[in-house]
């Protein structure tokens, strides 16, 4: 699935440059990168409605003109403190592909920042941190001095919100 | 499932590749012999064995055995297409070649590895490239040439793709009409190939067939066109008694390989649906023109017409709901369409496999949508093959485990809480949970010491190439199927339960979601959210008075509702939300029923009655407990749907507080 991925962006931004180009957002002060081919639209915070039984970093469902978009704190994801959201607080609405499919789902993070060109040089494979987290980052780039971490949305995303049947599957 | 081939690296190929060619090769045999195609089914089975050697890993890929198996498949191709122009099938070709992959299959890995293709039969001496002008090539298929499915037609597309071709054909050895043996190949050709390209390209193209043919390459210098040297061995292959198929008919037979797909979805509607819609939309123009005579001057306006407009509204109302019904209607056919094939399939295969079966359906009459219909039909073959093969015991075995000698399979089909409910129920021997845990076990799917659950080993059996049966036939047994079954059934939106009780026999359960479908909803207000139950689960809504009140041991709230003594359920609870009020008193408990059972929902507010459209979760997230789907409220916010059956059974399994271990995952420490 990755692979098919980076051929996508590949072939679509960088005909000419031989980089990826990457949204970043804030978190808790961190700054995180997804690769913009994935992001679909990026919108202010609105009230959700809450689903049932789920766990609590799913904040709940959105009207996306017409579908049903399941919306996830990813403050809330990372065991980060919760703040209250403010007027830079943001939902980027992001397509993020499964073995079903491809999903459109929505994370809030606090801020966006930037979009940066990052060339495969410069990803550098993430440090083991003896965490589980290790499988949710792509890499870690430095940019104007600064650390981003370039996020695996697709796992990210897709854990803990497949059936059981899938993790078995997994 | 030729691309697939195409796509095996030799050597290195990966599961999935195999897996789908497998897969293909599979349906190709279940379908065939559905239709009574045995030869078909016959040869399949050959292949299919091969793949899945290939498949467990027990067998290396080897360029020879690709190369069988793509002969194969345009063998059986022609096959396919033979039975359909109902021309006799070429059998002996089948025979020739099934005895190939028997070969494959006998001999070890080593001896096939070994047999690789090295026989290059060019006599090309390659010049420098740079004064090449193009390539000279003479082919001459042995007369047998095209019973191995390959057609010069379509290496000659080919080569032309290369660069400018021209084809001279050699017709001496075209024998009279009397003589022709049409699958035998008489002609010879010389190519005249003007492109500076490597050898190696052209060679490419006559890789599968340099075992059947003489041909060569002569380079064509710029300067002066080399003169032509027969080889050796065109020479001694022309005494052949030979002679000729038009290139015509070559060409003819690549045009019916690739039959464009003219048929575009389409669908049969009953006259009385389309009278019925064209009657609905004649009420609506009149409806509107009636609206449209109210004059909009609202300068002298009185109260007649408000009452004119109040009518037609709700006129307007009613026709645009038929509307909508009739609608959704004509994309409805009824399940018998999907079942009709049953009777027959398990009457052939009770005799082939000296079984008594019988076949039970109900709820023929339920309605489907197209779509759906379409792709369950496959699934539930195979589901019903699996009953009549590995479920359903020996006459002999049934008796001495106390059973009426025949076995019966049941297939139900109804509504159930907004879904399409398909069972397919077998009295049969059910799962041996052992031998499936054993065999998972033995295919490293679990641990050895993994303590699995009755359901969770039940799923494994939907894992692709899994399969506890001991013998392999023909019909089921190969472990291929299930998945596919669990993957279209996904894709529909659907699920498939399975529960077996050893001895007793099986029951799948498919789920399907009525699509488009659009339901009557009563609004209802729990703490801050808004939730729909479906109307037609509702039977009766009423305000809680405290005398009615009953406990069971200080825990289940029951409430008695004339007669009747009916759980309450705190929908608060349930899904966990913050509590507007304490006591039951002044509450409204909304009677539903489900599953047979009835339950209070206590909630603190009823709302409107309204259509809402089904949106599905399951899209983008997942399925929810006690939810069937969701839907947008006039003021755009979404609203859930309540399921009443899952719902049901959450209050009788409380969830245990979903602290997803996932939740706290820490990232950057």
């Amino acid at each position: 699935m990755s692979t098919a991925q980076h051929v996508d962006t590949n072939t679509a931004v960088d005909v000419m440059t031989d980089t990826d180009q990457y949204l970043t957002f804030i978190l808790a002060g961190e700054e995180y990168g997804v690769d913009i081919l994935r992001v679909q639209e990026i919108k202010g915070w609105d009230s959700v409605t809450p689903i049932p039984n789920t766990p609590d970093y799913i904040k709940g469902v959105i009207n996306l003109r017409g579908t049903i978009v399941p919306i996830i704190d990813l403050r809330h994801r990372f065991s980060l403190d919760e703040i209250p959201y403010g007027a830079t607080t943001v939902v980027i609405v992001l397509k993020v592909e499964s073995e079903n499919g491809n999903r459109t789902m929505g994370i809030v993070v606090d801020a966006v920042s930037d979009v940066y060109n990052v060339s495969e040089d410069e990803m550098k494979p993430p440090p083991d941190f003896g965490t589980i987290s290790i499988d949710y980052v792509k890499g870690l780039a430095t940019l104007e001095e600064k650390m981003v971490i370039v996020l695996e949305i697709d796992k990210l995303l897709n854990s803990g919100i497949m059936d059981n049947a899938d993790e078995l599957l997994q | 499932m030729e691309s697939g081939l195409l796509n095996l690296d030799i050597g290195a190929a990966d599961d999935e590749t195999v897996n789908s060619i497998f897969r293909a090769a599979h349906s190709i045999k279940g379908g065939s012999a559905t239709f009574g195609f045995t030869d078909v089914a016959d040869f399949t089975h050959g292949m299919e064995t091969l793949l899945d050697e290939m498949r467990d890993g027990s067998r290396d890929v080897t360029q020879v055995s690709v190369d069988t198996l793509l002969q194969s498949v345009d063998c059986l191709r022609q096959m396919l297409a033979a039975s359909r122009d109902k021309t006799p099938i070429d059998t002996e070709r089948a025979a020739e070649l099934k005895s190939e992959l028997e070969e494959i299959l006998a001999s070890g890995n080593n001896s096939a590895a070994t047999h690789t293709i090295e026989k290059n039969k060019t006599t090309a001496t390659p010049g420098s490239s740079d004064d090449r002008e193009g390539w000279k090539i003479k082919f001459k298929p042995y007369h047998d040439m095209l019973k191995t499915g390959n057609d010069p037609v379509r290496m000659f597309r080919e080569l032309a793709e290369l660069g400018a071709l021209s084809v001279e054909v050699d017709i001496s050895q075209l024998p009279i009409l009397d003589d022709l043996d049409p699958e035998e190949s008489y002609l010879s050709w010389e190519l005249t190939l003007k492109e500076n390209i490597e050898i190696e390209k052209v060679k490419e193209i006559f890789e599968w067939v340099e075992d059947e043919c003489d041909f060569e390459i002569i380079e064509i210098k710029s300067d002066a066109p080399q003169s032509n040297e027969v080889s050796k061995e065109a020479v001694a292959e022309n005494n052949t008694k030979s002679v000729s198929p038009t290139p015509k008919a070559a060409a003819k037979s690549t045009a019916n390989k690739y039959p464009v797909n003219t048929d575009s979805a389409s669908i049969r509607v009953s006259i009385d649906k389309v009278d019925a819609l064209i009657n609905m939309v004649g009420e609506l123009v009149i409806t509107q023109s009636m609206i449209g005579q109210l004059d909009c001057d609202f300068d002298d306006f009185d109260i007649t017409r408000m009452e004119k407009l109040r009518d037609g509204l709700t006129l307007l109302e009613r026709n645009t709901r038929e509307l909508q019904e009739s609608v959704m209607r004509i994309r409805m056919l009824p399940i018998s369409f999907a079942f009709n094939r049953f009777p027959r399939m398990v009457h052939d295969l009770c005799q082939q496999l000296d079984k008594k079966i019988e076949l039970k359906t109900t709820g023929e009459q339920t309605e489907l949508d197209k779509t759906v219909m379409e792709k369950i039909g496959d699934p539930l073959v195979h589901l019903v093959r699996n009953s009549i093969d590995h479920g359903i015991e020996m006459p002999a075995e049934r008796l001495a485990a106390g059973k009426p000698e025949s076995g019966t399979i049941e297939l139900n089909a109804f509504h159930k809480g907004g879904n399409i409910i398909i069972e397919i129920k077998d009295d049969g021997a059910g799962f041996n949970k052992e031998k499936i845990k054993a065999k998972a076990i033995e295919k490293e799917l679990i641990g050895s010491d993994e303590n699995l659950t009755d359901d969770k080993i039940y799923d494994l059996i939907f894992q692709p190439g899994f399969s506890t049966a001991e013998q392999l036939s023909d019909i089921s047994g190969r472990g291929v199927g299930m998945d596919v079954v669990k993957r279209n059934i996904r894709e529909l939106g659907g699920n498939i339960d399975v529960k077996s009780e050893a001895g007793n026999g099986t029951t799948f359960t498919i789920r399907l979601p009525l699509t488009l479908a659009i339901l009557d909803g009563q609004l209802v207000c729990v703490g801050d959210e808004i939730y729909i139950t479906p109307l037609v689960s509702i039977v009766e809504s009423l305000q809680i008075k405290k005398e009615f009140v009953n406990n069971i041991a200080g825990q289940t709230e029951l409430y008695k509702v004339r007669d009747e003594y009916i759980p309450i359920v705190r929908m608060h609870d349930i899904f966990g939300i913050k509590i507007k009020r304490k006591s039951l008193e002044g509450g409204l408990l909304v009677v539903v029923e489900g599953d047979g059972k009835k339950v209070g929902l206590l909630v603190d507010e009823l709302l409107g009655q309204q259509q809402v459209v089904i949106k599905s979760l399951e899209t983008n997230y997942k399925r929810v407990d006690g939810v069937s789907g969701a839907t947008i409220l006039g003021d755009g916010t979404v609203a859930l749907i309540l399921d009443v059956d899952g719902l049901i059974d959450l209050s009788r399994n409380p969830p245990t507080p979903k602290r997803s271990p996932e939740s706290g995952v820490r990232e950057v420490a």
